[in-house]
């Protein structure tokens, strides 16, 4: 299984993708870290099986919210993921590997609510908090995955 | 999207011009047959880092103006790395500069494989965005996502990493690649040259409109080479001077709709850089392969036709392909990863071929190697007064059509460029006004 945190570590709340893989790295399990621009990330889990996905969301949910979807079977509507590269983020790389066939067979995606991703600033305090939680129930998948 | 508000006026709103980087809006406004107003309006925060700078080591520069943009870090890192060099009169040796030229290469690989097929792509094939044209056009999309991680591949190596890389620095590198690290990437660079090649094959096969305003092309010249790192700011009006004299020729203008500032040249206004203004003033610098398939893909310089930038895109990464397979030939890896730089009261300025264009930097540095003053030119400064041009002379030849399409045609008109906007100062809105 590969964790992919995603996000900007300058911006804000759209550090959390990235602050759940240092955690996780913390707690001794891998993570890998992107951008998010869509075709790095495409290269990021390309032949890997099973991904968790983590980045920061805007949904309109209360900051801090943690939400959890299955990437390989719910289309992923553009606006929802923060961070983009000339318009090809996330959720461009999610739909992009849907119709080119390199979605990884089961693709988790952890959204932490986010809502001020200015340059330059701190997360806030509730996204700091479901970033613990996320690092804490992805450690608890992967467990349940590899009980060894 | 058209909403009728009466019979003699029309506003047609697009809320979200997809793929270009950054936020801004297009405003238009057409009375009859008459273009009234044209505003390309940058509302992206000014983002203040020739502020963030001042008072930090030159050594920092590089690394934080790489900051600036996701697609051409590796830009920002060169043209700061080579101001400070000239400021402190520092030549780096032959090893260091082709590998910084190599290191551009990944970086004008991946951008431009970017905005070639993800980008553009769909404006000529008539899909909203890469998404729906992946649907049919498969093959296409997945040779676009090959040849830009070649390109991320090229400036991992080097770089350190793909995004913001670490490894360039005033003097030269903290690290160099091995032989071997580089040799591991010629095959892949072979399929890269050969695909480019297809590239430009297939874009001879779109349609471009009939569309060649008579306008100034600058680009940086070299007298050996085709430009990367360093040369002579040259134009097809003329224009050759010593980079040093950029402020002098080219003023910055504020306008009230956009906060980044325009570039003009002083007594003759709007010019365009970019692909095309490269292609047209160093085509004969290209190799030989690049040469003869432009002419097989019946492109011929000069070439003012700004929708044929895709062309010159593709032209880019033949050469890019094509030069990164030469130098990885070549490279000896340098006995010194970098030369010492020592700390001196002075300025100085360079400015290197960004995929979009030149990008210019200034650093003024006290004795202790302080930042005390910096000035960043990016390329999208310099086409934004060029696009709003380019669409007054567009505009009154799409009258006859459908205010949606007439929309669609500024939205392609403006990718031409493919601006940065958050380099310039995420997500251009259009509005189209039409009155009579």
């Amino acid at each position: 299984m590969l964790v992919i945190g995603c996000g900007h570590p300058d911006c804000g709340d759209d550090a959390a993708g990235l602050l759940v893989a240092r955690r996780l790295r913390e707690l001794g399990l891998a993570a890998a870290e992107c951008s998010g621009e869509a075709t790095s990330l495409m290269a990021c889990w390309e032949g890997e099986p099973e991904v968790i996905l983590v980045d920061a969301v805007m949904t309109g949910a209360p900051v801090g919210t943690l939400q959890v979807w299955d990437g390989a079977r719910t289309p992923f509507m553009r606006g929802r993921f923060r961070c983009s590269t000339h318009g090809l983020g996330v959720a461009e790389a999610i739909e992009l590997a849907r119709a080119l066939g390199r979605l990884p067979a089961r693709l988790r995606i952890y959204g932490i609510e986010g809502r001020a991703f200015v340059p330059g600033t701190a997360p806030s305090r509730q996204v700091l908090e479901a970033v613990e939680r996320a690092a804490q129930l992805i450690l608890a998948e992967a467990a349940c995955m590899n009980p060894d | 999207m058209s909403q009728p508000r009466s019979r003699s006026a029309r506003i047609i709103k697009v809320d979200y011009l997809a793929r270009v980087e950054g936020e801004g809006a297009l405003y238009v406004k057409l009375r009859g047959e008459r273009v009234e107003d044209v505003k390309l309006k940058i509302f992206e925060p000014p983002r203040f880092f020739e502020a963030f700078l001042r008072g930090r080591h030159f050594s920092e520069a590089a690394d934080i103006t790489a900051r600036i943009c996701g697609i051409c870090p590796v830009a920002y890192q060169m043209s700061a790395v080579h101001a400070i060099e000239r400021a402190l009169g520092i030549t780096v040796t032959p090893e260091i500069r082709l590998l910084r030229r190599l290191l551009y290469c990944g970086q004008w690989i991946e951008s431009h494989a970017l905005h070639v097929y993800l980008l553009h792509a769909p404006d000529f094939l008539g899909y909203e965005d890469a998404l729906a044209m992946a649907r049919d056009h498969r093959e296409l999309v997945e040779q676009g996502l090959r040849l830009k991680k070649i390109g991320n591949r090229l400036v991992s190596v080097i770089g350190g990493r793909e995004i913001h890389p670490v490894s360039a620095c005033v003097g030269g590198f903290y690290r160099v690649p091995t032989r071997t690290e580089l040799e591991a990437l010629k095959a892949e660079l072979e399929w890269a040259l050969e695909a480019s090649l297809a590239t430009l094959r297939w874009s001879a096969g779109l349609q471009y409109p009939d569309f060649e305003p008579d306008r100034e092309f600058v680009a940086l010249r070299h007298p050996h080479e085709y430009p990367l790192n360093e040369g002579r700011l040259v134009s097809n009006r003329g224009l050759d001077i010593d980079v040093s004299e950029f402020e002098d020729r080219i003023i910055e203008q504020h306008v009230k709709h956009s906060t980044a500032l325009h570039c003009l040249l002083r007594e003759r206004g709007s010019y365009m850089v970019g692909p095309l203004a490269r292609v047209n003033l160093n085509f004969d610098q290209l190799p030989e392969v690049a040469r003869r398939a432009a002419a097989d893909a019946g492109f011929a310089v000069p070439c003012r036709n700004p929708f044929r930038s895709i062309q010159a895109r593709a032209l880019e990464l033949v050469f890019a392909c094509w030069e990164a397979l030469r130098i990885i030939g070549e490279y000896q890896p340098p006995a010194e990863a970098r030369i010492e730089a020592p700390a001196r009261a002075t300025v100085g300025c360079a400015a290197t071929e960004a995929p979009r264009g030149v990008l210019y930097h200034r650093y003024e540095l006290d004795a202790e190697g302080r930042i005390l003053a910096a000035r960043i030119v990016p390329p999208t400064s310099q086409n934004q007064r060029r696009i709003e041009e380019d669409l007054r002379e567009l505009l009154p030849r799409l009258l006859d059509e459908p205010m949606e399409r007439m929309s669609w045609r500024c939205e392609q008109a403006i990718r031409n460029y493919d601006p940065c906007i958050s380099c310039a100062t995420h997500f251009l809105r259009v509005e189209l006004e039409r009155e009579g």
